[in-house]
């Protein structure tokens, strides 16, 4: 189950996060922000020959005790990470890939907005519905 | 006051008398269920959900309320003063205060407050289909309602304060405290000294009623196309949009049962609507960008967020751009937010882009395309500023006719399969060159009309476009030119150049063939004035781009009937007059060939001016030539004569 998900912006700040349990969320948020280099390196080693139709998806990027963490990043350089908890082990990364998938499809559909949401993106509810929907769904 | 007060709750005596509460309820009552399913009343809190079941539906509302038969303005205070239009809704308290208003109005007393601590008979409502048999008499029962009058004054402030504290009202702002609906609100009563209560309503109603009329003011203007509830129409529309109201409202019975009036777009908002869209982005089919959106929905001055929220809702395919309905779904609820609506949670189903797609006959675009152009011209040519169209648009909305409502329920799905597949999500066209051409079509329009040929012009606008021969050319000006020498030469010059455009000739309407008369004077005014004025040069090259070979037709028949006046307006319509031509041909093309014939039409225009200009040269070059042999005989003629003085 995806206890955290987190989009974060080119400038590698965190534009949006989502935890499931609220316990221990600045630590999910440490993690994830840890895990950001991780995704640049993962990016670099894999070179340029990664221009799949819907994005890199690098899928593991590591795996703590308790959680694994997922990355995707965007042609834009968005990257979404993602915490999954280990004991759904059966996940494959194809799963993964598809739910950052339609993480980038509705976060697509969030940027068509013309007017400005300094910060706080909490507004669209359809990401939201659908973030949730993932976090309960990839459990 | 308190044992007043106590008992007044205690053994719940209506505030109302008897035979009025029944009757308001049942009016309540068949208002809400003719638009929700008729919740009863009596449940004040319910009703302070937007879109709560306990609502009376504005729709039915107002049709009840013109069954009273008072005056449009009279019903605006009455909706004003119960406060429906603050609160967004007709509640049942609102209801019960604008029926009490209703009648004391009825009885003669002014619109206040303080009417309806008076006895009052119940409201009269004349028959309506809606209202059914609700005719009132005079009840004689209205004694007993005077000794619960003090406490209806307190009670209703009272309530109305609890009200007022959860919403965080402005107190002064309309404190037409409501009716409080007894079963249920007895708790309240006691919540407020009533001493206390009594004066803060005395206060609040002086105060009340500058400020309704001060603050609807500013209010009409955006308020303008607003289709909530009566309280929001402007005084100078309420006819107009009533009208439009019991007749949209007829159809949408008929075709949809949706019960959210607020959210439904009359025609006239709707055609204001498309209005604006089109001073966006000139093609109905097509859509705006985000970015000239946001300029112009920012202009509303709503805060960011909730445009953003709005865009949300209504962008429903998340595209970044919005299409025709997608705009009209933005802008209504624009229009509301700033009435004070409160936005819904997810669109409703009369802004869906699927029921305003239904909703929008094809033809009808083109009609009011041309009703409204010369309406909207004036306003698309001044800045585009959304205060400023919202200035406007009371003006527009006066302008615009009620439309016929020819929509019924199997159009709509025989326009809707059309509109579907004509309005794809291709790539916006070009809008330099359509929105250039409607920009100059209107102009002409417009002024062609004051031009003084017209009539003849319509007359001579069915010959065919070959050249009839024009013996009958006089010089009455240029003496010294024949004037058939002139064109005879010209017209062969130019025929090649000419023959494409004919054929486009004659299925065009008179305005634009009245255009390319006056224009066609032009020029044989102009040449005919060669020899007097040298200022006329550059008023040939103004001469007008319009088709050449009607222009020959038309000289001939119009030698006489120069006159200096027309070649002003004729000037000025120089350039649009073969663009007004592509004006009548929308009607007939599909929207995908649009494109190619605004380019065709401009090629043409091109290439027409080309010709003419092309043949002015040649005529000027023939003058020339003329007055040159002119001036050899002269001088022959001096020299013969002259050896005779001298001699």
């Amino acid at each position: 189950m995806a206890v955290c998900i987190m989009v974060i912006v080119k400038e590698n700040y965190p534009f949006y996060v989502r935890s499931i349990p609220v316990e221990n969320e600045l630590k999910f948020h440490s993690v994830v922000h840890t895990s950001l280099d991780l995704v640049d390196e993962k990016i670099s080693a894999m070179g340029k020959a990664l221009v799949d139709q819907r994005g890199l998806c690098p899928g593991l990027l590591y795996p703590t005790e308790d959680y694994k963490v997922y990355g995707y990043v965007t042609n834009s350089k968005v990257k979404f990470v993602t915490l999954v908890d280990s004991s759904n082990t059966a996940h494959r990364d194809n799963e993964i890939c598809s739910m950052f998938w339609k993480l980038h499809n509705s976060y697509t559909d969030v940027t068509c907005n013309p007017f400005p949401n300094p910060g706080d993106r909490i507004r669209p509810r359809v990401f939201d519905n659908m973030v949730t929907s993932l976090m309960t769904q990839v459990c | 006051m308190e044992a007043a007060a106590g008992g007044g709750c205690g053994s719940g005596p209506p505030l109302l008398s008897e035979s009025e509460q029944q009757c308001y309820s049942e009016l309540f009552a068949r208002c809400a269920g003719a638009a929700s399913g008729g919740p009863g009343p009596g449940h004040p809190e319910t009703s302070r959900v937007a879109s709560g079941a306990a609502t009376a539906a504005a729709g039915p509302v107002a049709d009840l309320f013109r069954a009273s038969q008072l005056p449009a303005e009279t019903l605006h205070q009455i909706t004003e003063l119960c406060g429906a239009k603050r609160v967004g809704y007709f509640g049942p308290t609102q209801f019960y205060v604008a029926l009490k208003l209703i009648a004391a109005v009825q009885s003669g007393l002014p619109v206040r407050i303080e009417s309806i601590k008076c006895e009052l008979p119940l409201p009269r409502f004349m028959m309506s289909k809606n209202d059914g048999e609700m005719r009132f008499g005079n009840p004689a029962e209205l004694h007993g309602s005077k000794v619960q009058i003090p406490y209806l004054t307190t009670e209703k402030n009272s309530f109305k304060r609890t009200d007022d504290e959860e919403k965080q009202q402005e107190t002064q702002s309309p404190t037409m405290s409501p009716f409080a609906s007894p079963p249920s609100s007895p708790p309240h009563y006691q919540r407020v000294p009533l001493s206390h209560g009594y004066s803060k309503l005395r206060s609040s109603t002086e105060q009340m009623h500058p400020v309704p009329y001060e603050g609807r003011q500013p209010l009409v203007q955006p308020e303008g196309p607003s289709s909530g509830g009566p309280g929001t129409k402007p005084l100078r529309h309420q006819a107009s949009l009533i009208r439009s109201f019991s007749v949209e409202r007829e159809l949408q019975d008929n075709s949809s049962s949706y019960p959210d009036e607020p959210w439904r777009i009359t025609e006239e908002q709707r055609e204001y609507y498309v209005n604006q869209f089109r001073s966006l982005q000139p093609d109905p089919s097509s859509f705006i960008s985000g970015s000239v959106a946001k300029n112009f929905f920012t202009k509303s001055k709503l805060s960011i967020p909730e445009l953003s929220y709005i865009w949300e809702l209504s962008d429903a395919d998340c595209d970044g751009a919005l299409t025709l309905p997608e705009f009209c779904a933005a802008f209504h609820l624009i229009v509301a937010r700033k009435n004070g609506y409160p936005l819904p949670e997810g669109l409703p189903p009369t802004l869906q882009p699927e029921y305003l797609q239904a909703a929008f006959p094809k033809p009808k675009w083109d009609c009011a395309l041309f009703d409204s152009y010369s309406e909207s011209m004036p306003t698309n040519q001044q800045a585009r500023d959304l205060n400023r169209m919202e200035k406007t648009s009371v003006k527009d909305m006066a302008d615009f006719p009620v439309p016929t409502q020819d929509v019924t329920g199997d159009d709509k799905q025989a326009l809707k399969s059309t509109l579907n597949e004509a309005v794809p999500k291709d790539v916006p066209e070009d809008p330099a060159t359509p929105k250039d051409s409607n920009n100059l079509k209107a102009r002409p329009r417009s002024r062609s009309y004051s031009s003084t040929s017209i009539e003849e012009a319509m007359k001579r606008g069915e010959d065919p476009p070959t050249p009839p021969p024009r013996p009958q050319k006089s010089h009455s000006r240029a003496s010294s030119l024949d004037l058939n020498k002139v064109f005879q030469p010209s017209v062969p010059a130019t025929k090649s150049g000419l023959l494409p455009p004919p054929p486009a000739l004659p299925p065009r309407p008179c305005p634009s063939q009245s255009e390319q008369v006056s224009e066609a004077e032009l020029p044989s005014q102009l040449n005919r004035a060669p020899s007097q004025a040298a200022e006329s040069s550059p008023a040939k090259k103004d001469v007008p781009h319009s088709q050449p070979p009607s222009k020959p037709i038309r000289r001939k028949f119009r030698p006489e009937n120069q006159s200096a006046e027309s070649q002003e307006p004729s000037t000025t319509i120089s350039g649009p007059a073969s663009g007004a031509s592509v004006k009548p041909h929308p009607t007939v093309q599909k929207q995908s060939s649009k494109q190619k014939k605004a380019i065709q039409t401009a090629i043409r225009k091109n290439k027409e001016a080309n010709a003419v200009l092309a043949r002015l040269n040649s005529e000027l070059q023939q003058q020339l030539k003329e007055v040159h042999q002119e001036r050899i005989a002269l001088e022959n003629q001096l020299e013969q004569l002259r050896p005779v003085t001298v001699l």
